[in-house]
């Protein structure tokens, strides 16, 4: 076999073994079936708990009735009691922990509803939202009625304007579409931030670890550094494509499973339902070679280091571009027309985030995609050839080498002067 | 099948590392390569399976330049030892064979052998981290020749083991050696270098400052050993014509002289004295050399 696929065979493989990699993995395939099954979850521990009891005390005796109606009306899990024996015994109850807390009710000089909660803590923001939401609709009827407007007068005075958003263009998305566009490619914004951060680390401490361990001098001596190179980026890259799809795949099982239950919930906001599949594509395309661009970028970055312990301190300016193309993605969700964006995302190490981000939000004529894809692969070519140069001349250097001037000094030790 | 280095030179900036090396070494031989730190040694072997370009002069093997497609017939032992330090002894060197071509069973096989024969047999499947310093090194030196290579370059094989093992290792480099692999090694141990080599050469500063078969080198380098040992004052060496080193021991004197007659001329002047124990006249070790060669610029 070519030494090259014995390499990559050996990376892939022997990553692959390793038990950080398993069990990140098994971590990683637990949190997004944990996600998955988020509603089945928290319906499991709310079933323990059973409904809260709230104590009152209403002192106008007209008040409760409506709101627990109300409260049942909004799906809340409230649960009024009237408590007759006086404001210190029903304090005294919550001290004990027989209610949750204690309202009193009373109706002020215009005979308006006015409320006082009592709890043991007041953190419990839910329900006293609940309850006010409650109470506040309770006034506005009640005022409503002392001007005589019927209940139809008040819904129409509470009805929102229709506003429809249209747009000119042709071809472009809708709102509905943009939405949805929006969650997907926040979503696989994250992926790929987190798989270029993840696996371009994964290389340099490889790099690093052969070397100085000083396997790297009878590696170089067998294979020629670049093939190694590529041979690592590549047996890695099939790795990250491994994790990649074992998580979709468990993530895409778990989705379609609980489909029903989460109809309209958080996945629907995200545009799950009905994917584009050229977004998808442009993903892909978008995830590997980024991948690429900054494998190659923490190859050679780690074989200028001889300490493992160096090797974050070499690759931080790589991984501090990979965040600002990330915030600028982010940023770029809300408003992905700005010239700001579209100048950046033509720059070759934010153009896998920022390009996709434009691609997959708005409605780009084909060549400006090309355009960025083309300087991105050309990119990768010419950090290929440098990095591989720098690679060949940066694992025989040892010493402390963790500055940047160390790339010239690689690249003297690569250059033949016939 | 000749390893031809001529006229090698290498530069790094305005530092030159080796200038104007010029050394030939046939089949089957074993080359010694002596150097103080620092001389050269290292970048030279870089440059013989190469890891370096030379700046000028050329070095080829069989009469072609040695690359990434004759790597299968070179071993390499380096001086900075490492190997992986989670794998296992087996996959590791599998894998650094089957890169120099061998396939996955004979690789196998063979570790065996080597395993069997360095009386380790029960680290085929430890991982190298578990092992002593010295049991790497042997780990380390199956790795460079267990492809059966047909130039092997060892740097520094021997250092840091215990004496068993250094026999151990010399008598496998020597039966490579008569199984008709070519090969080139250093050492700062000049008695291994004197007890294995026919040819070899002593670096300093980047040049080759001693040339050519041990026989040779002694005969030329002219100066003598001599011992004596007696029961009488043996002071009054120091200006002595034709002696070149005085070392007094507890049990008489060891002299450096520039030749038989100085000898001679000692031996008419003490007879007579007294009782002579021992009067030997010695070839100088390669120890002197080297350290007259070399050690002569640090003081």
């Amino acid at each position: 076999m070519n030494n090259f696929w014995i390499i990559f065979f050996h990376t892939y493989l022997s990553k692959l073994k390793t038990k950080s990699f398993i069990i990140t993995t098994i971590i990683t395939v637990l949190i997004v079936v944990g996600l998955a099954n988020m509603t089945n979850i928290i319906n499991f521990f709310d079933k323990g708990e059973g409904k809260d009891t709230i104590a009152v005390i209403d002192e106008s005796s007209t008040l409760v009735e409506p709101l627990q109606q109300q409260l049942k009306a909004s799906n809340s899990e409230i649960e009024l009691e009237a408590y007759k024996d006086g404001e210190e015994k029903a304090e005294k109850a919550v001290e004990d922990g027989d209610y949750k807390g204690l309202l009193v009710l009373s109706l002020d000089s215009e005979g308006l509803p006015v409320a006082t909660y009592k709890a043991m803590s007041i953190s419990d923001s839910a329900s006293v939202t609940a309850i006010q939401t409650g109470l506040q609709q309770i006034k506005t009827q009640m005022a409503a009625g002392k001007i005589n407007l019927t209940s139809e007068q008040l819904a129409k005075l509470y009805e929102p304007v229709e506003m429809e958003q249209i747009a000119l263009e042709e071809n472009a998305k809708t709102a509905e579409e943009l939405n949805q566009a929006r969650g997907l490619v926040y979503v696989l914004l994250f992926v790929i931030y987190f798989a270029v951060i993840l696996y371009a680390n994964m290389i340099a401490m490889e790099v690093a670890t052969e070397k100085s361990s000083r396997v790297m001098e009878i590696l170089i001596s067998s294979v020629s550094p670049i093939k190694q190179m590529f041979a690592k980026i590549l047996g890695i890259c099939l790795l990250s494509l491994t994790q990649m799809a074992v998580l979709l795949g468990v993530g895409y099982i778990s989705i379609k499973r609980n489909l029903e239950s989460m109809e309209g919930g958080f996945f629907s906001v995200f545009g799950f339902g009905d994917v584009p599949v050229s977004t998808i594509i442009y993903a892909v395309v978008f995830f590997i070679l980024g991948y690429f661009l900054y494998a190659t970028l923490a190859a050679f970055l780690g074989s200028l280091v001889s300490r493992i312990e160096d090797v974050q301190q070499m690759i931080t300016p790589m991984t501090m571009m990979v965040v600002a193309g990330f915030m600028i993605a982010m940023f770029g969700l809300s408003q992905p027309d700005t010239p700001f964006v579209t100048v950046t995302s033509y720059i070759p190490f934010f153009t896998p985030m920022l390009m996709f981000m434009r691609v997959g939000m708005l409605t780009l004529p084909a060549w400006e995609p090309i355009l960025g894809l083309v300087i991105l692969l050309v990119t990768i070519i010419i950090l290929a050839v440098f990095g591989a140069r720098v690679y060949r001349g940066g694992v025989l250097m040892y010493g402390k080498s963790n500055s940047f001037k160390d790339i010239k000094k690689a690249l003297q030790l690569t250059k033949s002067e016939k | 099948m000749v390893l031809k280095i001529e006229n090698v030179s290498k530069r790094f900036g305005s530092f030159t590392a080796v200038n104007d090396l010029s050394i030939t070494i046939p089949e089957k031989e074993m080359f010694g390569f002596l150097g103080a730190n620092g001389a050269g040694k290292t970048t030279t072997f870089r440059m013989i399976l190469g890891l370096l370009d030379a700046s000028k002069g050329k070095i080829t093997w069989d009469g072609k330049p040695i690359d990434y497609s004759t790597s299968s017939v070179i071993g390499y032992l380096p001086e900075e030892r490492g190997l992986y330090p989670k794998l296992k002894v087996r996959d590791q060197l599998v894998y650094l064979a089957r890169l120099r071509g061998m396939n996955k069973q004979d690789a196998l096989a063979e570790l065996k052998i080597w395993l069997e024969r360095f009386k380790v047999p029960e680290y085929l499947d430890k991982r190298v981290e578990e092992l002593s310093k010295g049991n790497q090194q042997k780990i380390q030196f199956i790795a460079a020749v267990l492809h059966k290579p047909k130039l092997l370059i060892l740097d520094e094989p021997f250092s840091g083991l215990d004496p068993v093992n250094v026999e151990l290792l010399k008598s496998a480099v020597i039966e490579l050696k008569e199984q008709g692999t070519t090969i080139v090694f250093s050492s700062h141990r000049m008695e291994h270098v004197e007890e294995m080599c026919e040819n070899l050469c002593i670096m300093h500063h980047g040049s080759p400052v001693v040339h050519g078969s041990l026989k040779d080198i002694k005969r030329s380098f002219g100066k003598k050993n001599l011992v004596i040992h007696a029961d009488f004052d043996l002071s009054g060496f120091d200006n002595y014509p034709g002696v070149t080193k005085v070392k007094r021991t507890p049990e008489g004197v060891h002299l450096q002289i520039e030749g038989e007659y100085v000898a001679e001329r000692i031996l008419k002047d003490i007879v007579g004295k007294g009782f002579i124990r021992r009067f030997v006249l010695e070839e100088p070790s390669l120890n002197d050399i080297f350290i007259e060669k070399v050690g002569a610029s640090y003081e």
